[in-house]
């Protein structure tokens, strides 16, 4: 049996938003948790354990980009038994992973928001950014045209449950060709954008381009780029997204101790509420 | 010559392999350094898939060893996968470093570290997908340095086809010492080319190049002689041994990958050699005498590795390593520094020894005690006493017994089949000790949930043991025998169902053999190999045994010898062995007595302990046994 004491409570919440550049977009899920993990005993962050006979660190992933695809836009949260200035976490978390894995803001959750404003609820779709390499953008156009006026769009893939079918296009809540961008590039190629809603089974950028193969007959000769540019609230107005961590940012604002508030310790200052806020232009 | 990255090119094709991350380098505490400032290049290889090689610590050592020399440049490279391979020649990309991704073949030197024979195909594909040619015979002076290292260069007859070279033994100052040659040697102009630098490196008697010896064959089939073919080349080649450890404390900053690999920990090596004098233990015979690294330098290297590295596991490496002089206090001193710290310890390699429970207890306070390896290696006492592995079965019953009440449920036994002079009934021994061993630990703990696994390895004799002359059992006997037992134990109605089984067929050992015990004829076999497609022989889903006897059929169709001539024939004293102009410090006599002793089943003891039996090694290599104890202890860390 375990014996010693208790491990220590989590007092602290931070929400991590990090990137998975160049050539570490090659890194799988399973290869980025390790590498946060080390990353977080290197630099001597006081993460909280679970109990038990193997215990775990306190680091919890919502919804990691596939293996190959690029992403600005990555989101974990850690469990600390200390509280500790989200900036500084943010340095030294960065400077303790390999260069590629990037830690691009960090946000302390409030004291007393609880389960409820749970970090995944809100990453309700993504931004996808598609290079297609040897793609004309007025070709890639003419897909995208198509696609979104289909009533549906059924594609097949293979998931873990087998082969599945399902549509793709009701999914999908924007889609263009970006001309500047595609014109701006080094080499000749359509560059998409589009912003997809995270549902079940997930609709994945290939699985989109699998749809415009079928509809378009658009078929890139070498495997697209993919980097997702964004995740969080769908804005229905205008179809965009919003930031995730902005909740956790105004509600981080110093407005008086709540009942909430009592676990954290004196040292923490006020000020910290307001560096997060200023880190995020 | 600039020399490119190839990465560029590499990038748009890893969306279509398997596990690219393998192929993209940027380990946390690698290298890229650079190329024209470096007058010496090495390419360091380990001829297996990179979440095998990546935590090899012998590459890791000479990486980092090389790259802290100012003017020497290191690299690594792996082999890779089947999907890889295919687009690579699909594409007219070589094979490349995953540091620089350079091509090999713009090194000086690549360096091959063989702890297995099974890589010896995978030694060819990577030649062939460098553009270096197979046949060392066909190389150009711009061509590589190519050199094979680790256990298996302690007979590289098989692969003296495809090597330049081999050293045997510790690669720490023999790496730097050729690098020192060969950067002379490229100061002067490299004069006379490769052949010169070749005679250079050959001449230190420190090197083996395979080219400037001759070797003669008997009617029948045996070696008549090897004999060196060129001025100054010396009789016999001698192995390296790296004294007072603590000089060396590397790796100082381990490699800590992206991708998954076999061994997710920092390991500290806390002694090189062992004189246990186990008699199938190729390892404990060439790496003589005992050289242990101090407690304090151990507590420093485990310290500075986990900063390092952020790794949450220390692995305490050695061939026996609960035989350190001061583990109990290591064991001990690193507990009580990184209780609370959620790091986990290990000790591989323990013998069976209750004191073995107690060190085993220190390194698991507080956490899981799921299970307990020991390796009585041997099923029965006289099977034991052949292999001199000295443990009798109250020792095991007594040990097994220590670990049961101290909280553990389940106990892992490790033994082989086929060993010289077995018998049926030797192997059916190993299920009467597993059901003694549920036995004890339900009366130890009045519990039912006890747990033991008997995992059977196949016997391979390998070059400078005293095995080296014995016949290897063939195939079918061993699967035989493991049937049996299999079926001594599924009988069993009482202890059965408490007793899992793990073995292998017996085909692979017998392909081990051959390239173990082969001389220069089997390169044939292994060249026929890897062109009908065999790559990856260490893995069982790629391996094929009809595959080799097929080849080998063929390319030993003009000798009188044939796979079962290499494997279960027993040589006589007087036979010139393929390896017996590499010196390993081995006495002949004193291995052949061994041999005869192990018949006689008489045992021999542990040098540390007892006086010296003349092995031959320490006064061949002027080397001695480095032990402790220090008297130190490990103070608590400052703790931040």
């Amino acid at each position: 049996m375990p014996e010693g004491p208790a491990p220590a409570p989590v007092i602290q919440r931070l929400r991590v938003r990090y990137a998975k550049r160049g050539r570490l977009r090659f890194t799988s899920h399973r290869d980025i948790s390790r590498a946060v993990e080390r990353a977080v005993r290197r630099a001597g962050i006081p993460v909280a354990y679970s109990a038990g006979f193997t215990p775990h660190p306190k680091i919890s992933y919502a919804g990691a980009a596939a293996t190959g695809v690029a992403s600005e836009a990555e989101y974990l949260e850690l469990g600390l038994t200390e509280p500790r200035d989200p900036e500084r976490v943010r340095r030294e978390l960065d400077t303790a992973l390999p260069g590629g894995l990037d830690v691009v803001d960090v946000v302390a959750v409030p004291p007393g928001s609880g389960r409820a404003s749970a970090l995944a609820d809100r990453l309700e779709a993504s931004e996808w950014r598609v290079r297609l390499d040897g793609i004309a953008p007025d070709e890639a156009a003419a897909a995208v045209a198509a696609f979104l006026a289909a009533e549906a769009v059924e594609v097949e893939r293979l998931t873990k449950k087998g082969r599945r079918r399902f549509d793709t296009r009701p999914a999908v809540s924007r889609c263009e060709v970006d001309r500047r961008a595609s014109e701006a590039a080094d080499a000749p190629c359509a560059i998409l954008r589009m912003v997809v809603r995270h549902t079940t089974p997930a609709v994945r950028p290939d699985d989109i381009l699998t749809g415009l193969r079928q509809i378009a007959d658009l078929a890139p000769p070498s495997p697209p780029l993919v980097t997702r540019l964004a995740q969080g609230p769908l804005d229905a107005a205008t179809g965009g997204l919003t930031d995730p961590l902005g909740p956790d940012r105004e509600t981080a604002q110093p407005t008086g101790d709540g009942a909430g508030t009592a676990a954290v310790p004196a040292l923490r200052p006020p000020a910290v509420g307001v560096d997060a806020a200023g880190a995020h232009p | 010559m600039p020399v490119e990255s190839l990465f560029p090119r590499l990038e748009p094709l890893l969306p279509r392999v398997q596990k690219p991350i393998q192929y993209v380098g940027g380990e946390l505490n690698s290298e890229v350094k650079d190329w024209d400032a470096a007058r010496v290049r090495w390419a360091l290889m380990y001829p297996d898939a990179y979440e095998v090689g990546l935590p090899n610590q012998g590459v890791q050592i000479l990486y980092e060893i090389l790259n802290e020399r100012d003017g020497v440049l290191a690299e690594r490279t792996y082999s890779v996968w089947p999907d890889m391979e295919a687009i690579m020649r699909e594409h007219g990309i070589p094979q490349f470093t995953v540091d620089g991704h350079r091509p090999v073949a713009a090194f000086d030197v690549l360096g091959v570290s063989f702890s297995t024979e099974l890589g010896y195909t995978n030694l060819l594909t990577a030649l062939d997908l460098a553009g270096i040619p197979l046949d060392a015979a066909d190389r150009a002076d711009g061509h590589p340095i190519v050199l094979a290292g680790g256990h298996a260069a302690f007979n590289p007859e098989p692969i003296a086809d495809f090597v330049d070279a081999a050293v045997l033994g510790d690669g720490e100052e023999i790496a730097l010492a050729i690098t020192e040659l060969i950067r002379e040697w490229k100061d002067e102009g490299e004069p006379g080319g490769r052949d010169e630098v070749l005679l250079r490196l050959a001449r230190t008697g420190g090197v083996y190049v395979p080219k400037f010896y001759d070797v003669e064959y008997l009617p029948d089939g045996r070696i008549q002689r090897v004999a060196p073919n060129r001025n100054g080349v010396p009789w016999r080649v001698a192995k390296h041994t790296v004294m007072d450890l603590d000089q060396w404390p590397y790796p100082k900053k381990p490699l800590v990958p992206l991708a998954e690999t076999v061994h997710e920990r920092f390991s500290v090596e806390i002694f090189r050699g062992c004189t246990r004098g186990c008699r199938f233990c190729q390892a404990g015979m060439i790496t003589r005498p005992v050289r242990e690294r101090s407690i304090t330098t151990i507590g420093d290297m485990v310290e500075n590795g986990l900063k390092a590295s952020g790794f949450e596991e220390v692995g305490l490496l050695s061939l026996s390593s609960a035989d350190h002089s001061e583990i109990a206090d290591v064991a001990k001193g690193l507990a009580d520094r990184y209780e609370g710290t959620n790091t986990s310890l290990s000790l591989p390699s323990t013998r069976v020894d209750a004191f073995n429970v107690t060190l085993a207890g220190e390194f698991s306070r507080g956490g899981r005690r799921s299970g307990l390896t020991f390796a009585p290696e041997g099923g029965s006492e006289r099977m034991r006493r052949v292999i001199n592995k000295m443990v009798s079965e109250d020792d095991l019953i007594r040990t097994v017994t220590t670990a049961y009440e101290n909280g553990w449920r389940q106990v892992k036994l490790y033994f082989m089949c086929g060993l010289p002079t077995e018998e049926d009934a030797d192997v059916l021994a190993i299920a009467d000790m597993a059901r003694r061993v549920i036995q004890a630990g339900r009366e130890a703990t009045g519990r039912r949930d006890i747990r033991c696994t008997v995992s059977i390895g196949g016997f391979v004799p390998k070059p400078h043991t005293p095995f080296q002359w014995a016949a290897q059992c063939d195939h079918e006997t061993v699967d035989r025998r493991l049937r049996a037992l299999k079926d001594a134990l599924r009988g069993d109605r009482e202890y059965g169902r408490a007793i899992g089984l793990r073995y292998h067929d017996g085909k692979p050992s017998v392909i081990e053999g051959l390239l173990s015990r082969g001389d220069r004829r089997v390169g044939r076999v292994i060249r026929a190999v890897w062109e009908d497609g065999g790559r990856f022989d260490g893995w069982s889903e790629h391996f094929s045994f009809e595959r080799w006897l097929t080849a080998a059929e063929k390319a030993l169709a003009d000798e009188p010898v044939d796979v079962d001539w290499y494997t279960v024939r027993e040589r006589d004293e007087v036979e010139v062995l393929p390896w017996d102009h590499l010196d390993a410090g081995l006495d002949r006599e004193w291995l052949w007595q061994d041999w005869r002793d192990a018949v006689e089943e008489t045992e021999v003891e542990d040098c540390r302990w007892t006086p010296c039996y003349d092995c031959g090694v320490c006064p061949t290599m002027g080397t001695e046994i480095q032990i402790g104890p220090t008297g130190r202890k490990l103070l608590p860390l400052n703790v931040v």
